[in-house]
């Protein structure tokens, strides 16, 4: 059942660009576990989407199946949502971002949806750059059927059930750099602070950008002997460094410290100040991106952050030429060749 | 021996090896026989492979207009010594094998009813080309002026459609046109012309044009709208979407910026093609895909979503001989069921059958105004005989006047006016529901879209009257679809019988054939051609209409008759079966063999009996 929220809110609550409040980018109440990480990311798209004062109709978010694909019903409700089939929402969008290029669109996965029976559609969709923020709320099991191991679970890592996992786990983050990805970050549920600014330096690529969010399930997974828990997470999680999010004509106000910081300006004119941290990671190069995961991922700490950015990317549009004016506006004038070019055809096949 | 004697009524059969370019010297041959002015149907029966297996292409000429495999073959031109041995074996007796005598006939092939003619192609083509790899195509063109003189041909229209087909590559004109003389001289010199069989120009042919059922479902979607076509390659689609993106990029191209009108994905998979297409059709954009039987089972998890959120999706589905891999390049009509039913839980698909090119290019177009008025997946059941061979038609016409039905699509004035939204709210009793497009209006109209059970404003739901209520609309709703879907086509013979027939397809030109044999025999049977599901009332009616219905179908389990049992619960002692499910397209007199066989069987006496040696044979 969905239940919605009260309407009621305070009169002074902050208002955007566009005259709307936080609560007008909120979805119903989430019937989600009590403290699921999901429902922080949820919080982090409501207050990005806000404070980049996107229009919420703008927006289309696009889910596959699980506990993650759930969660669109419980942000931004006066957009357009699409709860499709099991590991399919790569293709629903891409055909969705075909017929109209003007939207936003936001696909939200989960690491069963993405990593295990989505994996073929989510290669697809990176290698064609489809311009479009994926998020993974990634906790390392099936929650909806009942604490399952998924293949981002870490080899060795037990969730509540007690075995732990025979299998080594799939890294979306370097998975999606190995088929072309032109942005890539991952995340922690649990730090705000890092995953607000990325999540708008996602909608702001243009092109695939991939958000690994690490979301603990606190039902199934969250126990000690995890790798995918808060506090596992929190005691292993290395940050690349901090990212500002700057949009566009906003004047600049964070203070950071000059020589240690990068600024990426996005395509839509808005910019990024990285604040580097960990010196060995160049965001630009995709080998450094994988290097340094893989070095992460031997010292056993998770590597959080801005991983990769290319900021010449061209997407799926770009590269199919096709119109400018969105696909589903337009008509038979522009559409329908006519009857005296049918006649044509029809002369030189006989 | 009492050779074939006729004009321009024949079946010519070659019999060559494939990836040597002889399926464009043999659909030459056909064609020049269309220009003539004589009906012509030419099936490609070829391996799934690339070069070195056995390929056949059969032509059927027929100045009555008779465009099914009418069965037997009359010539045999054989070039390949792998299929010799069955080449000769199939020709009639009293007809003509012509074959590559530069190395000689087995002896214990030869045949003493039959006409031997050989010519020694390959000698031809060494004595005359170097490279190889022109020995190999051009002894084709050799064989096709050969048969020119054989048949008694107008050499000028060969001529002049070499010079058609090669319009913008000059230099290709001369040295083809020189391959077809050379073959032409050969027979002129060497063999008494014509022989028994020969064509006469005629007029018979009208404005039809000559077209691959595939192509004009390409075209089709080009008209209709379609922007975004996804797709998977498999036989014996491929071509579907080649075709869109050939007219695509002549006719959807903007003058004034070059960017593309259209949108092509070559999938990852069917999963993904199908998903892709009814993406963009949620999205307000006229979407299709193209499969085959094995990317239909792909979708089906995707097409039951469609059906249950009402997500217009278009699905052309080129037939193949199943189940699994089956035969890839073989013909039949067996995905009825599978497409009928597609997906689990309680599902009914839309079908349309189309059966010639014309109604190809029809129904493509017309299948995205139906898929947006229904809002549910519409699905094309053509065949590969259909799809991949040229075959004859109506010429394809559009009224200028058309404009595209795009269904019940709310806008954002009417939702500022306060119109009372609900994505799944039956407002106007047709139990068609309103939708929106996403980015339509900042603060209403936006809905989720779910394949779980949800209310009437899309909101979730595990009520079971909720889910109920609708699962009951989703059924009023095939009632409404009734409504819409192309009806029945009845012939009636003008007697008074019991006896009715069903076909659907490309099943049509053969079971008419066989129909006007079954007259010459005193058995008169009304037709009736059925061209959608759901089976509307007229369909009903017809089989309450006959006492005995035949249905005819190109698989093995009757999946149609199967359907109507199942739809209308007639009885299986009503409704009997013509099958045939070897792969190649049903012929005329298998048709009739088998009806005869039924009705002998069930002791029905026909109305009056005349000599049973008629022309039509009894050999297959």
């Amino acid at each position: 059942m969905s239940y919605q929220l009260p309407k009621f809110r305070h009169p002074d609550l902050p208002v955007n660009d566009l005259g709307y409040t936080k609560a007008d980018y909120e979805g119903a109440i989430s019937t989600l576990c009590a403290g699921c990480g999901h429902d922080s990311i949820s919080g982090a798209i409501v207050r990005s989407c806000h404070e980049l004062s996107i229009e919420p109709h703008k927006i289309a978010k696009l889910s596959g199946i699980g506990c993650s694909s759930k969660s669109p019903t419980y942000f931004l409700g006066q957009s357009h949502g699409f709860n499709s089939v099991h590991g399919r929402m790569p293709s629903v969008v891409t055909g969705a971002a075909l017929a109209n290029r003007d939207l936003l669109y936001l696909g939200v996965s989960g690491d069963g949806d993405t990593a295990s029976i989505g994996m073929g559609q989510f290669a697809h969709a990176v290698r064609r750059n489809l311009n479009m923020v994926y998020i993974v709320m990634n906790n390392g099991c099936y929650g909806l059927t009942k604490g399952q191991d998924s293949a981002t679970a870490d080899e060795g890592s037990a969730s509540k059930k007690g075995d732990p996992s025979l299998w080594g786990a799939i890294d979306l983050c370097a998975t999606a750099l190995q088929m072309g990805a032109t942005f890539v970050a991952r995340s922690f549920s649990g730090d705000k602070e890092q995953l607000v600014p990325l999540i708008k330096a996602a909608i702001s690529h243009r092109g695939f950008a991939l958000l690994d969010v690490v979301s603990p399930c606190v039902t199934f997974n969250n126990n000690p002997e995890s790798t995918k828990s808060y506090e596992f997470v929190r005691e292993h999680a290395e940050a690349t460094g901090t990212v500002d999010f700057v949009p566009l004509r906003k004047e600049i106000t964070t203070d950071y410290k000059p020589g240690t910081a990068q600024e990426v300006t996005m395509h839509d004119g808005s910019s990024l100040h990285l604040y580097k941290v960990d010196e060995s990671l160049n965001p630009f190069d995709r080998r450094s991106a994988l290097n340094t995961i893989e070095d992460h991922r031997e010292a056993g700490s998770i590597l959080t952050g801005l991983i990769y950015i290319d900021e010449d990317s061209r997407d799926l549009h770009d590269l199919m030429e096709t119109s400018q004016r969105p696909l589903n506006e337009l008509d038979e004038s522009d559409l329908c060749p006519g009857n005296k070019m049918l006649q044509n055809i029809n002369a030189s096949l006989r | 021996m009492k050779r074939i004697e006729a004009v321009n009524d024949f079946v010519i059969k070659f019999a060559n090896v494939n990836g040597t370019g002889s399926a464009s010297a043999n659909n030459l041959f056909a064609k020049a026989i269309f220009r003539m002015g004589i009906p012509v149907s030419p099936k490609n029966i070829f391996p799934s492979n690339i070069q070195g297996l056995p390929t056949w292409y059969e032509v059927r000429v027929n100045d009555r207009g008779y465009l099914g495999r009418r069965g037997g073959i009359d010539i045999a031109l054989s070039v390949n010594p792998q299929s010799m041995a069955q080449d000769i074996q199939e020709v009639e007796p009293g007809g003509y094998f012509v074959y590559d005598n530069t190395k000689p006939l087995d002896l214990r092939l030869l045949r003493d009813d039959v006409e031997i003619i050989g010519i020694p192609l390959t000698r031809i083509c060494n004595e005359e080309y170097k490279d190889p790899r022109q020995r190999q195509l051009f002894k084709n063109v050799i064989y096709v002026g050969a048969l020119a003189a054989l048949l008694d041909m107008d050499f000028k229209v060969l001529t002049s459609l070499v010079e058609d087909q090669f319009k913008g590559k000059e230099k290709l004109v001369l040295p083809n046109i020189h391959a077809l003389e050379l073959g032409h001289q050969w027979v002129r010199s060497n063999i008494d012309c014509p022989i028994g069989i020969r064509v006469e120009a005629t007029d018979k042919v009208g404005d039809e044009i000559l077209l691959d059922g595939n192509t004009a479902l390409g075209l089709g979607a080009i008209y209709g709208g379609a922007t975004v076509a996804a797709w998977y390659p498999i036989t014996p689609s491929t071509s579907v979407v080649d075709a869109f993106e050939k007219y695509a990029k002549r006719m959807r191209i903007d003058p004034g910026t070059g960017r593309k009108n259209y949108a092509i994905v070559q999938a990852e998979d069917e999963l993904a093609a199908i998903g892709m297409a009814i993406g963009a059709a949620w999205n307000g954009a006229r979407a299709f895909t193209a499969t085959s039987g094995p990317g239909v089972s792909l979708m089906s998890e995707f097409l039951g979503l469609a059906y249950f959120a009402e997500i217009p999706t278009v699905l052309f589905n080129v037939q193949r001989a199943g189940p699994s891999t089956g035969m890839p390049t073989r013909t039949q009509q067996s995905d009825v069921l599978s497409c009928a039913y597609a997906s689990h839980g309680d599902t009914k698909q839309v079908l349309l059958f189309p059966s010639t090119p014309g109604e190809c290019f029809d129904f493509a177009a017309q299948s995205f105004d139906l898929a947006e008025r229904l809002q549910t997946p519409i699905i094309i059941m053509s065949d590969l005989d259909l799809g991949m061979n040229d075959n004859m038609s109506k010429p394809l016409s559009w009224d200028d006047e058309r404009t595209y039905d795009r269904g019940k699509v709310v806008t954002a004035e009417q939702l500022d006016e306060g119109f009372d939204f609900g994505r799944y709210l039956d407002v106007d009793g047709d139990a068609i529901c309103y939708r929106t497009y996403p980015g339509t209006h900042p603060n209403k109209g936006a809905f989720f879209t779910r394949g779980t059970s949800r209310d009437e404003y899309a909101v979730y739901t595990e009520r079971g009257e909720a889910y109920e209520e609708n699962m009951l609309r989703l059924l009023r709703k095939w009632e409404t679809i009734n409504e819409y879907v192309p009806a029945p086509e009845i012939i009636s013979c003008g007697k008074d019988t019991h006896l009715g027939v069903i076909y659907f397809g490309t099943s049509e030109e053969s079971s008419k054939e066989a129909l006007d044999y079954l007259i010459e025999e005193g058995i008169h049977m009304n037709a009736m051609r059925v061209r959608a599901f759901p089976f509307n009332s007229e369909v009903k009616s017809f089989i309450e209409d006959h006492e005995q219905v035949f249905v005819i179908e190109q698989n093995r389990d009757a999946q149609l008759r199967t359907l109507l049992m199942a739809e209308f619960e007639f009885g299986p002692d009503k409704l009997k079966s013509v099958l045939c499910f070897d792969g190649t397209p049903i012929s005329a007199r298998n048709i009739r063999k088998q009806i005869k066989k039924h009705l002998n069987g069930d002791n029905v006496t026909p109305l009056h009996r005349r000599s049973v040696a008629n022309a039509a044979g009894e050999n297959q």
